[in-house]
């Protein structure tokens, strides 16, 4: 994982076929290592975004580029773009589709020309990180939902991403499941895309958030200022849940609780980042 | 959840179910291959093949009912050879009253062996094998990926369209629905049409998730099955059968 893992989209506009606008001449830079919060309301181009990085979706006009290559449509440059920029989907179900575990997470490195002992390491290695090496052999829909999360996430990691995007990671965990997902995303020194309208989640995990609303990114900053700021999120049908509004820079002073909230998350500095 | 790619599989693990699959898998084809061509006139033949079966499921420590129970599913074929010793040709003997065509009631009677000793055999191979390695079995056999790739996503989200489809009728019958009843059939067709359109968008959903992991319309060769394949062994029931079918057609 020692490729680069940036990412620059300049003046994305992308249109879909029934004529809904989805993303709406959107710029934004990631560094190499930095995790960045996508936050928004239900059809705000969240996941629409998340598929131009991988070239799924191809901009109409404006251009995406990973780790300095700008993503086109030859097959190459896809292979290329896909191996770089790992995707774990909202629903594991659509992820998982092989008989086995192994035989899920072994699919993209296969893909990508890895095979024999080099591919059983790839697995193994993929499995170990997310804690699911015991499970190798089932079938996975044996699994409860969050293993099944945490071995789509396995699947991406075998691919060896320089980027890894989640699109909403936390629908329908459990909150063990949740917080043991979040100690692995933790543990991974990569660039992070979370795709997510859990507030809590985005601020305990990335320093750094974009709002996106209507296709159009309306606010790009540091996390707890942005949740912080009320009016803002209103505005973009966003709400903390309950007992945790009123934190924030200047906001504390009501009730300790709530500086407590905010102080029980530490931001790490990360190497390299650079917004 | 249910388990549909355990469908098969008996738990308790017995020593067919450690052997690899495609020993069994062809094991179980030339077996059934050899039952097909014995003669239906030497029903003694089929009594020889029908103990191969039984001594198999024994030996694989098979709860013998349970195999009975899952014959079941040859009754609807059964229905069909029922009707033939009434449309055969002359000459015909009388059974109770009945006019019955004599070669009628042999084909009849070879459909019916011949049908439920291959069904035997091969749930006595689903109940000892997995579906995963009858898969790889399948792969490692040189059966078309495409094919093996279908039947490997049927099976992987059989159980996810059947729940999709439980929650829906739960919802519908929620609301007052009572699908009992014939005017009510509108719901129940508009739930399959939305189940249909449900079932389309995963399948889009998964293509997109195959995509991003480098997916280009050609799928990567899995791992081999590393498990000992015990040819002998699984070739002895089809052996058997061959020797009585031969008798069989020295006799006849």
């Amino acid at each position: 994982m020692s490729g680069d893992g940036s990412i620059k989209l300049s003046a994305v506009t992308f249109r879909y076929p029934d004529g809904h606008l989805a993303l709406d001449a959107v710029d934004l830079t990631i560094g190499h290592g930095e995790r960045v919060a996508v936050l928004g309301p239900n059809g705000a181009g969240k996941t629409t975004l998340a598929l131009h990085l991988n070239g799924i979706h191809a901009p109409a006009s404006g251009s995406v580029a990973i780790g300095g290559v700008t993503v086109d449509r030859r097959r190459h440059t896809l292979a290329e773009v896909r191996r770089k920029v790992g995707i774990v989907f909202q629903d594991p179900d659509d992820q998982l589709f092989m008989p086995t575990v192994r035989g899920d997470v072994a699919f993209g490195p296969a893909n990508f020309g890895v095979t024999g002992a080099d591919l059983s390491t790839r697995v193994e290695t993929a499995l170990t990180r997310v804690g699911m090496s015991a499970h190798a052999h089932r079938p996975p829909h044996h699994l409860s939902y969050g293993e099944r999360r945490r071995v789509a996430v396995a699947t991406v990691l075998a691919t060896e991403p320089d980027v890894l995007v989640l699109d909403e990671p936390t629908a329908n965990l459990d909150p063990s499941a949740r917080r043991e997902l979040a100690t692995i995303l933790d543990s991974l020194d990569l660039t992070i895309v979370l795709v997510t309208h859990d507030l809590p989640y985005a601020l305990q995990l990335c320093e750094r958030s974009v709002l996106l609303n209507a296709g159009r990114i309306v606010a790009d900053g540091d996390t707890a200022a942005i949740l912080s700021d009320e009016r803002l999120l209103a505005a973009n049908r966003l709400e903390l849940p309950f007992g945790f509004s009123g934190f924030g820079p200047g906001r504390t002073g009501n009730n300790p609780a709530h500086g407590h909230l905010l102080g029980a998350h530490t931001h790490r500095p990360r190497s390299g980042s650079s917004s | 959840m249910s388990s549909r790619a355990h469908a098969g599989i008996v738990a308790s693990p017995g020593p067919l179910h450690r052997l690899g699959g495609r020993c069994k898998l062809l094991g179980t084809l030339a077996f059934v291959a050899v039952v097909v061509t014995t003669p239906p006139r030497q029903w003694w033949a089929f009594a020889f093949e029908a103990a191969v079966v039984v001594a198999v499921a024994v030996y694989a420590r098979l709860p013998l009912r349970d195999v009975a129970r899952r014959l079941t599913i040859e009754l609807p074929f059964v229905a069909f050879a029922l009707a033939m010793p009434f449309v055969g040709r002359a000459p015909t003997i009388a059974v109770a009253g009945l006019h019955l065509s004599e070669p009628g009631l042999w084909a009849a009677w070879g459909i019916i062996a011949k049908g439920t000793l291959g069904v035997a055999a091969t749930i006595v191979l689903a109940s000892t094998t997995s579906v995963p390695d009858l898969l790889a079995a399948f792969e490692r056999l040189r059966a078309p990926r495409t094919l093996t790739m279908i039947a490997s996503f049927m099976i992987r989200y059989a159980d996810i369209v059947t729940d999709e489809m439980r929650r829906m009728n739960i919802a519908r019958v929620s609301r007052g629905d009572n699908p009992r009843w014939l005017w009510q059939a509108r719901a129940v067709g508009s739930s399959a049409g939305a189940l249909f359109v449900r079932s389309y968008e995963r399948g889009e959903r998964v293509y997109l998730a195959m995509a991003s992991r480098g997916f280009d319309g050609t799928l990567p060769v899995q791992e081999a099955d590393e498990r000992q394949e015990a040819w002998v062994p699984c070739l002895c029931p089809a052996l058997i059968a061959a020797a009585v079918s031969l008798s069989a057609w020295i006799l006849a």
